[in-house]
């Protein structure tokens, strides 16, 4: 007799005013980006800011359905969600419609549907269930890789798509498994390989061996009295130099040359700003000429006149940046801020494990999708295809963040009938 | 929950990598926005404009240094669809001169391009009112004008060897992504096969542009600007006046001439006639003049001197002379009898005394003469079969560069055809044909093919006696100035310089020797040798072919006419060869009585 008056109750308002703040500034964001003086009216359907509308109103609903779910509901059918979700990304493979590149979109009708969005909240689903068994331990092996399986299917699924972005999406809950018990080091050895993968692209890979090697000499030294120590630490050395190697040869024999243009232009090795160079560019020219106090509503000229491309979608920010300048700025980053800080408080506060589980995983997607693009849009990462939750125009992007949201809003609230 | 407490501490480690990545992300903000400049634009609300500097085109000059193609300054209208507001219409279409329904077909096709990227929205507007647009331009947002350079031809020769150029197609931007829509680049010639040369590197200027279409100055005072390299010139071998000349010939003919300096393989003259006006295929006219020309029966577009495949008729004969030589079943003093029983199973088809010997034979071409050359070939007994002997054969007509194609500056060429053994025995049998069979050989006939260019190679290779250097059509490429020449390969034939002596006795006779078949056309100041053809064709009227050289001694020019379906070799093309030769030797000389005819002369009338 969990009755429907209970909605109300426990639903952390925090978590709804922000949404509700985000999608908002979203919308008009949009409306900026794409205003067109032929089609002012902000609810004209056949412009992005109409359609939007469209999309917000039937996410409420979503949003409501969810409220008005069994919490059960969620932990019981994670793996069915999950596994259904792996159907519709293998058939988009096969009857999906190409756009840009990528076949990652189903056509019925007038509407597209992209899975990969919904994909990660179904993953979330089931990684949620997974580790929230019985004497789930990732200090062992075999859990770690069954977690990466779940993880890897649907991944490489989209990577087949053709939609590298949304694949690496899953890298992010590297998080969850080190909340609940995966080594530490692992995340040490994720983040050195990361750094020596910058390293070996951006200077010559002997420099950065020399580098390493100097690294080790001293160390070896400093642990000259232990054989078992120095033998690891030039293990590691040997490991470090082949991987920096394989890096530098993969990025010149297995990469497109215009992925190869992205990356080159992200580190400074590239200035082609009328080719690979040309949407970061304009996409810093627009924020970069916000200032402090951004040019106004409407007023921005970058904006206006479309010189970023995907200004509705991936490059959203730049609107933000350009009309409402350094302020603006701050504010949406802060906004993203407390969400994640938010969220990560009312996960810890869970009495079940599959509800924290499940938070954490929402927090980390917000967060790769948050930190990614809009470090994209300041020229700190490579352009990926990648949205920023609940402010980029689309659909099934807005449906999926917030069905991903809403599960946790309501598994929270349901949190104090944990036994 | 031991778990729960166990890593609880964790969050601490998520908070921190969250507010850190916060704090790298306001700083980058901080930086971008507040502290470089270099992505502020000023406050009158500035776009950039990318504008292409496009470079100039090599010229073209000829062996003479005279300019044969140059560059003329033209202006491309642009609009950025984006920023185009509300305008007057009516007004601009007025000022550019086009109608409303255009302009409105020519915004969607801008849109189509890209909404916020310039595209070409009226190519080469009017040069006398370029300035008075430009002035109105401001009241027109979103439209600016962009310099560019066309081609443009002094003279209206040597379309065919000068090739055009044109739009770039989805393809070439595909191979090479220097090319963006709206480039051009070389379609055919010399445009295409030296592109690379001559098209210079395109440079960049980025505009500030204020909102009344005002340009403001160089965006971050021209950092990102590069400077366009002009593209090289290209001095070609070609002597333009001797071009127009062979073209003023040939008009109203179908044919083709070649004329190549023996010593180096330089091309003197490249003519495919019908030719075609080259200033027709520039800029806006372009599409509608290609159409007219490649629907024009006589195809004028089509290069006959490099593609087009004859039998070479009598010509052939020389190369079965020196063969003969060479394999040592023919000297200066066999003779053949061409009446009675020898009148088969060629006939002669000149009327002279018989028996003659090699020299008068190819003064007076005598068909049975060198059918038996031709048989005592392929019968020595020195072989094991005929196959055998035909290998051989073939192998010394191949090294005349026949029946293959050379690696040289030229787009495009045919390799011709000396039948494979393979083909008769397919057709034969195998080891059912002998010298006999294939007798249309000895006469150039059957299905043996050359194109004018490789006549006039063989006509080189006998002016040099015994070998010759790659055609080709550039002797030079000006870098920054200075000439650079490439070396080009020599090649020899098969056959003894020794041999080639009586071979070029017999063509001196041609012109000046009491039954040559060129008597007519002789000349006191110049000693020319030459050789007739006439080739059957079952189109028609038989080709008229001549090869000639002159000097005799130490030769500047080797020629080969072809005229398509005008008869004997004698009536037009040994004239027109000879004309050419007087031109290119003497310059001005005093006009012969034939000069008229052949300038007056109308083949293409059907009779």
């Amino acid at each position: 007799m969990k009755s429907r008056t209970n909605i109300g109750k426990n639903i952390d308002w925090w978590l709804v005013t922000i949404y509700l703040v985000m999608v908002f500034l979203g919308w008009i964001s949009i409306y900026a980006a794409v205003y067109d003086e032929d089609h002012k009216s902000i609810l004209d359907l056949s412009q992005n800011y109409g359609r939007q509308l469209l999309f917000i109103a039937t996410s409420f609903v979503l949003a409501l359905v969810i409220l008005l779910t069994d919490t059960k509901f969620f932990s019981a059918f994670a793996f069915p969600i999950y596994i259904l979700l792996l159907f519709f990304l293998v058939g988009v493979l096969i009857f999906g419609k190409e756009i840009g590149g990528s076949r990652s979109w189903f056509q019925i009708g007038a509407f597209s549907l992209q899975p990969a969005e919904f994909a990660k909240f179904a993953t979330n689903l089931a990684v949620a269930k997974y580790l929230s068994s019985l004497n789930m331990d990732l200090k062992k092996l075999k859990p770690v890789l069954r977690s990466a399986l779940i993880l890897a299917i649907p991944s490489l699924l989209i990577f087949m798509q053709n939609d590298t972005g949304s694949a690496l999406v899953y890298s992010s809950f590297v998080f969850v498994l080190y909340r609940e018990g995966l080594p530490g080091e692992v995340l040490v050895i994720i983040f050195s390989l990361i750094v020596l993968f910058v390293l070996a692209l951006l200077v010559k890979p002997i420099f950065v061996i020399g580098g390493l090697g100097l690294v080790t000499a001293i160390l070896i030294y400093l642990s000259r009295r232990n054989i078992r120590n120095m033998a690891t630490l030039v293990l590691i050395l040997i490991i470090a130099s082949a991987y920096v190697e394989s890096v530098s040869y993969g990025f010149n024999h297995f990469l497109e040359p215009h992925q190869q243009s992205r990356i080159n232009v992200l580190l400074g090795k590239d200035t082609d700003v009328q080719g690979a160079g040309y949407n970061v560019h304009q996409s810093l020219i627009a924020i970069g000429s916000g200032g402090f106090k951004g040019k106004g509503f409407l007023n921005g000229t970058q904006t206006k006149f479309n010189f970023v491309p995907e200004q509705s979608t991936d490059f959203i920010f730049c609107t933000v940046g350009e009309e409402w300048g350094f302020v603006g700025s701050m504010v949406v980053v802060g906004l993203f801020i407390a969400l994640l800080i938010r969220l990560i408080i009312l996960s810890e506060r869970q009495r079940s494990q599959f509800s924290r589980i499940y938070g954490y995983g929402v927090v980390s997607i917000l967060f790769f999708h948050f930190m990614v693009n809009i470090a994209m849009t300041l020229g700190l990462f490579p352009v990926i295809g990648i949205p920023l939750p609940y402010f980029s125009y689309g659909g099934s992007s807005l449906w999926s963040f917030t069905i991903l949201l809403f599960i946790f809003i309501k598994l929270d609230s349901y949190r104090l009938n944990v036994l | 929950m031991i778990r729960k407490k166990a890593y609880e501490n964790r969050k601490v480690v998520m908070i921190g990598i969250i507010v850190l990545t916060g704090f790298i992300l306001v700083a980058r903000l901080f930086y971008v926005q507040l502290i470089n400049d270099k992505y502020l634009l000023s406050a009158a609300n500035n776009v950039l404009r990318y504008m292409t500097q496009y470079p100039a085109r090599g010229n073209v000059f000829d062996r003479n240094k005279n300019l044969m193609v140059y560059n003329e300054t033209a202006y491309d209208l642009m609009v950025t669809p984006r920023l185009v507001q509300k305008i007057d219409t009516l007004e601009f279409c007025h000022l550019i001169g086009i109608t409303k329904e255009e302009f409105k077909k020519k915004m969607i096709r801008a849109r189509n391009y890209s909404s916020y990227r310039a595209s070409v929205f009226e190519e080469q507007i009017s040069k006398g009112n370029f300035g008075f647009i430009e002035e109105k331009l401001f009241k027109f947002t979103g439209f600016y004008v962009q310099p560019r350079t066309l081609r443009k031809y002094p003279r209206p020769t040597a379309a065919h060897i000068l090739g055009y150029v044109g739009e770039v197609n989805p393809q070439d931007i595909e191979a090479n992504p220097y090319y963006k829509q709206g480039d051009y680049i070389g379609k055919s010639g010399l445009e295409k096969s030296y592109e690379e040369v001559i098209r210079g590197k395109k440079g960049l200027k980025i505009k500030m542009v204020d909102v009344f279409n005002r340009e403001k100055g160089n965006y971050m005072e021209g950092k990102y600007d590069t400077v366009a390299i002009p593209g090289n010139d290209l001095y070609v071998t070609i002597d333009a006046e001797l071009q127009a000349y062979g073209e003023l010939l040939m008009q109203n003919k179908r044919g083709s001439i070649v004329a190549i300096e023996p010593s180096t393989g330089e091309i003197l003259a490249l003519i495919s006639s019908p030719t075609y006006d080259p200033n027709l295929l520039i800029g806006r006219v372009r599409s509608k003049n290609y159409n007219m020309l490649s629907t024009d029966t006589l195809k004028p577009l089509f290069n006959r001197a490099l593609l087009a495949q004859y039998p070479p008729g009598s010509t052939f004969k020389l190369v079965d002379a020196l063969i003969g030589q060479q394999e040592e079943v023919l000297t200066t003093e066999t003779r053949y009898s061409c009446g009675g029983v020898g009148s088969s199973p060629i006939k002669c088809s000149h009327n002279h005394y018989s028996p003659l010997n090699l020299v008068e034979a190819i003064e007076q071409s005598c068909n049975p003469y060198f059918w038996n050359v031709f048989r005592s070939i392929i019968d020595n007994r020195k072989y094991k079969s005929t196959t055998e002997a035909y290998m051989t054969w073939r192998e010394y007509v191949m090294s005349f560069n026949l029946g293959k194609t050379f690696n040289s500056d030229m787009t495009v060429e045919r390799s011709g055809n000396v039948p494979d053994p393979a083909c008769y025995d397919k057709y034969f049998g195998k080891n059912s044909w002998r010298s006999l069979t294939i007798r249309s050989l000895s006469i150039g006939q059957g299905v043996l093919l050359v194109t004018p260019l490789q006549l006039a190679k063989v006509t080189a290779i006998i002016a040099n006696r015994g070998y010759y250097y790659v055609p080709h059509l550039v002797r030079a490429i000006g870098v920054d100035g200075r000439i650079i020449v490439k070396n080009w390969e020599r090649k020899n034939t098969m056959v003894s310089q020794r041999y080639f002596l009586p071979v070029i006795e017999g063509m001196f006779r041609v012109f000046n020797a009491g039954h040559g078949t060129a008597r007519y056309y002789s000349s006191d100041s110049i000693q020319m040798c030459g050789k007739t053809g006439t080739v059957q064709n079952p189109h028609g009227k038989d080709h008229s072919i001549f090869l000639a050289f002159a000097p005799k001694d130490n030769p500047k020019i080797a020629i080969t006419v072809i005229v398509e379906n005008a008869g004997f070799g004698s009536t037009y093309a040994a004239p027109i060869a000879t004309l050419m030769i007087n031109k290119y030797i003497l310059r001005e000389f005093e006009k012969p009585w034939f000069e008229e005819k052949i300038l007056n002369t109308n083949l293409n009338l059907p009779n």
